[in-house]
């Protein structure tokens, strides 16, 4: 079913969409160009043939060490035709920016705050830029693959537990 | 044979020991009366808040205890009982939630994430509440069983018996000679 999306989407963009391997699920996948998203998405929700009226979840990957280093993945759903269909687009570390897609999905806006918050990719155009789960004294990106697992920001200062409360634990314990 | 040094009592003179005397019955029965009613706050987080509810209502019963009131001001509550993970967003909340609590006031650590952090070793999550505000008992488990919660109230209960408790906590203005 979302066969016929992707093939649809690869004759119109021809230049800005290209195949990417199917993915586990049998969700189809295509990689789209970033600056050629939110283009693509508006043809994908108003054609009357897809109708992905639906982005029931944005996300981002880090893949550190390769090269472009983070990818945003839309995940598309069609509520009237009952098919789905997967973006992926590459961002390079050295521009972290991809068009916002709020104007076509007025749900991706969180979904794009929470990339911002945990990865650092920002959307320009984006009507509320800014943390959706971090505060905003906190820095970096928590999600990010060379962020610290136990990089804690505390708000407030903290009290000294005695040894006696905590017992000795696991060398790596704060 | 014992020298007659060796069994003289200690000097008191009767007023001090009448005071000593009547303080000890006060601090007795308030300790009596405050660990019978501990009102609690119920800073409820995450998923140790379904135990929390099994507890209060009426299979576990807290009531018999005499903590069956949640107050919902921590201006009205003797019992500060944290329950879920907290992490470092919350923290300022919490403290201030303390804070805001009247003399005396004890606070429970219920369930791991609340004593230690439990297994959110990360980046977001407060490595036991004890870091921000005093804990008097903690309660281990994930989630602890509702026996185990009232086995730390009633070691809450013990401990407020013993403490030392005034009808005048405060040295009034007046009598401080200001
Ligand atoms: S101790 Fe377990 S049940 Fe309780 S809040 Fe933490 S994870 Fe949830």
């Amino acid at each position: 079913m979302s066969q016929a999306a992707a093939e649809a989407l690869l004759a119109k963009f021809p230049d800005d969409v290209s195949r990417a391997p199917q993915g586990p699920g049998g969700d189809d996948l295509v990689f789209v160009k970033k600056e050629r998203i939110a283009e693509v998405c508006r043809f994908l929700k108003e054609d009357p043939a897809l109708r992905f009226n639906m982005a029931p979840y944005v996300t981002a990957v880090d893949y550190l060490g390769q090269e472009p280093r983070f990818e945003v993945v839309y995940n598309l759903y069609s509520s009237s035709l009952n098919h789905r269909l997967r973006l992926r687009v590459k961002v390079p570390e050295s521009d972290l920016t991809v068009p916002t897609v709020c104007g076509v999905w007025r749900g991706a806006d969180w979904f794009e705050r929470y990339c911002y918050d945990m990865y650092g990719i920002t959307f320009p155009g984006h009507p509320d830029h800014r943390r959706l789960f971090m505060y905003d004294e906190f820095v970096g990106h928590p999600l990010r693959k060379d962020y610290p697992l136990r990089g804690r920001q505390p708000l407030t200062s903290e009290r000294d537990v005695p040894e006696l409360l905590r017992g000795p634990g696991p060398e790596s314990r704060d | 044979m014992p020298s007659e040094i060796d069994i003289v009592p200690a000097v008191t003179t009767r007023r001090e020991e009448a005071q000593g005397f009547f303080e000890g019955l006060v601090s007795k029965s308030l300790g009596w009366a405050r660990k019978n009613s501990l009102w609690q706050y119920p800073f409820v987080t995450a998923c140790c808040g379904m135990e929390y509810m099994s507890v209060a209502s009426a299979r576990y019963d807290i009531a018999r205890f005499g903590a069956e009131v949640p107050r919902f001001s921590p201006r009205q509550a003797d019992l500060l009982l944290v329950v879920g993970t907290i992490n470092c967003k919350q923290g300022p909340v919490l403290k201030r939630i303390y804070e805001q609590m009247a003399e005396p006031k004890w606070v429970i650590a219920f369930g791991v994430c609340a004593s230690s952090g439990g297994f959110y070793d990360n980046y977001a999550t407060v490595q036991g509440i004890d870091r921000l505000v005093p804990v008097d008992v903690y309660i281990p488990g994930c989630p602890p069983r509702p026996e185990q919660v009232l086995d730390g109230l009633i070691l809450l209960q013990k401990k407020v018996q013993a403490q030392q408790h005034k009808l005048i906590d405060r040295v009034p203005a007046l009598a401080a000679g200001k």
